[in-house]
C-alpha cells in the first residue's frame, strides 16, 4: 500500500513538474514557428476528418432519438433545440476530445516514447537543448489552439446532421429547424463548451507527453505507455467534464 | 597531458534498491583517450552519463574542467554539454530529421550562424567522418555504421573539448567496427579532444585507449595504461580479458 502511494506521489510530482516547466518555457522563449506549424497541421488539420464524421453521425442520431422521445409529449418541434444544445454544451467538446485525444494522444506518446527509449530525448539534453521546449511546448500549444477550432467545426457539422434528419425523416422545413437552433443556443452555451475544450486539450496534451517522456523498456514499454495515454486521457476528459459542467452551471 | 579534465570522486549511484556505482574515484586527463571497460550491467554507461549530467550521483563529486557539476540544473549544465559531446549507443539520431539537419542541430540551437555557414559546417563535419553526399538522407536509410558516423559528426559539430562514446562498436561487424575505432583515434589526434570510450569490446579498448579503467559490479578495480592492463594481476580483469576471447563470454 505504501508502495502504491509512493508511486502515485511520484507520478503526480513528475506530471506537475512537466506542467510547470512547460509553462515556464512557453513564457520564456518564443515558440519555434516552423515546428509549431507542423504540429498544428499534424495534430489539428489531420484530425478534421474523424471529428467531423463523429459529429455528423452524432447529430443525426440525436435528431432521430429525440424526435422519437419528444413525439410522446407532442414536442417534436423542439428537435433543433435539443440537438443544438446537446452538441454545443456537451457532445461536441466531449466526443471531439475523446476522438482527437485517442488519435493525437496515442500518436504523441508513441513518438515521444520511441524517442525516449532510443535515447533521442537524452540526445536533445546532451546537445544542451530542452526536450520540453523542443517536444512538449509545440504539441501542447498546437492542441490547445486546434481543439477549440475542431469543436466549433464539430458543433456546426453535428447541427447540420440533425438538419438532414429533420428535413428528410421528420418533414420539418430546414428554416424552421434552424430557427429553433439559433433561438436555443446562447453565447454562454458556446463559451462554456469552448471553456471545457481548452481544459480537455491541456489534459490530452500533458498526459500524452508525460507518458511518452516516462516510457521505458523498448517497444513493449512504448506500447504500454500509449495504451495508458488513451485510457487515462479519456477517463480524465469524462471525469473533468462533470466537474466543469457543474462549474459552468454555477455562473 | 597530466591535468585532470574529468574527475570522479567517490561517486555512488543507485536506481531503487539496485546499487549501480559504488564509490567510483578516478581521473580522466586532458587530451587522453580513456577506455572504461566492463561487462554488461557493470554500470559503465551510467558512469558515462554522469559526465554531462544526464544522471545525478546520489553521493560524490563529478568535476568537469574544474567545475563540480553535481548540483547543476539543466540550465547550468548547458555550457558543460557544449564543452563535452556524447555519442549514444544507437546513434540516437533524430529520425524525423535529415542527416544534415541532425548534424546542424547544435549549431542552429546555439549559434546565430547563417544557413549557408551551417550547411558548409555540416559538410565539413560529415567529410571528417568520411561521409559525403548523404546530407539529404533520413537516418532510417542509413546502415548501422553510417548512423554512428553521422552521430559522431553531430557530436563534433560544436567543436567540443571532450567526446564521450557509449559502446561505439557494439552491433557492428568487425570491419565496420575497426573503421569506427580508426575514427575515434583520428578525431582524438586531429581535434585534440579528451575522449572517453565505454565498451565491452576488448579489441577496441586496446586499439583506441591510452589508458584503461576496468569497471566491475559498480567498482573501479583497475586504472592504468594499456600495457599495465595487459600485465595486470587483478583477477576480475584477467578473467574478463581472457574470458572475452577464450571462454567466449564478456
Amino acid at each position: 500500500m505504501r508502495g502504491v502511494a509512493a508511486l502515485a506521489l511520484q507520478e503526480i510530482g513528475g506530471f506537475s513538474l512537466l506542467v510547470a516547466e512547460t509553462a515556464r518555457e512557453v513564457f520564456r522563449r518564443r515558440p519555434e514557428w516552423r515546428v509549431l506549424v507542423g504540429q498544428l497541421y499534424h495534430l489539428g488539420v489531420l484530425s478534421v476528418a474523424i471529428s467531423t464524421v463523429t459529429a455528423l453521425f452524432t447529430g443525426m442520431v440525436l435528431a432521430l432519438q429525440t424526435s422519437y422521445s419528444l413525439a410522446a409529449y407532442g414536442a417534436k418541434f423542439f428537435v433543433g433545440d435539443v440537438v443544438a444544445l446537446s452538441l454545443v454544451r456537451e457532445l461536441g467538446p466531449v466526443l471531439t476530445a475523446l476522438m482527437v485525444g485517442g488519435r493525437v494522444g496515442a500518436g504523441i506518446t508513441a513518438e515521444v516514447g520511441t524517442m525516449n527509449v532510443t535515447e533521442q530525448v537524452d540526445a536533445i539534453r546532451a546537445m544542451a537543448a530542452s526536450p520540453v521546449r523542443k517536444l512538449v511546448v509545440p504539441k501542447v500549444l498546437a492542441i490547445v489552439l486546434m481543439l477549440p477550432i475542431l469543436v466549433v467545426l464539430a458543433d456546426f457539422v453535428g447541427i447540420m446532421g440533425g438538419l438532414i434528419m429533420a428535413v428528410t425523416s421528420l418533414n420539418q422545413p430546414a428554416v424552421f429547424y434552424m430557427q429553433h437552433v439559433i433561438k436555443a443556443v446562447s453565447l454562454q452555451d458556446i463559451m462554456s463548451g469552448l471553456g471545457k475544450t481548452v481544459v480537455f486539450a491541456l489534459i490530452i496534451a500533458f498526459i500524452a507527453c508525460y507518458k511518452g517522456l516516462t516510457a521505458s523498456g523498448g517497444a513493449d514499454g512504448v506500447g504500454r505507455a500509449t495504451t495508458e495515454t488513451v485510457v487515462a486521457s479519456s477517463l480524465c476528459v469524462l471525469i473533468s467534464d462533470f466537474f466543469l459542467t457543474k462549474l459552468f452551471l454555477a455562473f | 597531458m597530466g591535468e585532470a579534465f574529468i574527475r570522479f570522486v567517490d561517486v555512488h549511484k543507485g536506481f531503487g534498491a539496485k546499487k549501480v556505482l559504488q564509490g567510483i574515484t578516478f581521473d580522466i586527463r586532458r587530451g587522453e583517450t580513456m577506455v572504461v571497460l566492463g561487462g554488461s550491467g557493470s554500470g559503465k554507461s551510467v558512469l558515462l552519463r554522469h559526465i554531462i549530467g544526464l544522471h545525478r550521483p546520489d553521493r560524490g563529486e563529478v568535476v568537469v574542467d574544474g567545475e563540480d557539476i553535481v548540483g547543476y540544473d539543466e540550465e547550468q549544465l548547458i555550457p558543460v554539454r557544449k564543452k563535452v559531446a556524447m555519442l549514444f549507443q544507437g546513434g540516437a539520431l533524430f529520425d524525423s530529421m535529415t542527416v544534415a539537419e541532425n548534424v546542424g542541430y547544435g549549431l542552429r540551437e546555439h549559434t546565430r550562424m547563417s544557413e549557408e555557414a551551417i550547411e558548409a559546417a555540416v559538410r565539413a563535419k560529415l567529410s571528417l567522418v568520411e561521409l559525403e553526399g548523404v546530407g539529404s538522407l533520413m537516418p532510417a536509410e542509413l546502415s548501422g555504421g553510417m548512423r554512428k558516423r553521422v552521430a559522431l559528426a553531430r557530436s563534433i559539430a560544436m567543436d567540443p573539448q571532450g567526446i564521450l562514446y557509449d559502446e561505439p562498436t557494439t552491433g557492428l561487424d568487425p570491419v565496420t567496427a575497426n573503421t569506427i575505432n580508426d575514427l575515434i583515434r583520428n578525431m582524438q589526434a586531429r581535434l585534440n579532444v579528451t575522449t572517453v570510450v565505454v565498451t565491452h569490446d576488448i579489441q577496441s579498448a586496446f586499439l583506441v585507449g591510452d589508458r584503461i579503467a576496468f569497471l566491475h559490479e559498480g567498482r573501479m578495480l583497475f586504472v592504468g595504461t594499456v600495457e599495465e592492463a595487459r600485465r595486470s594481476q587483478e583477477p576480475a580483469l584477467r578473467h574478463f580479458l581472457s574470458g572475452g576471447r577464450v571462454e567466449g563470454h564478456a
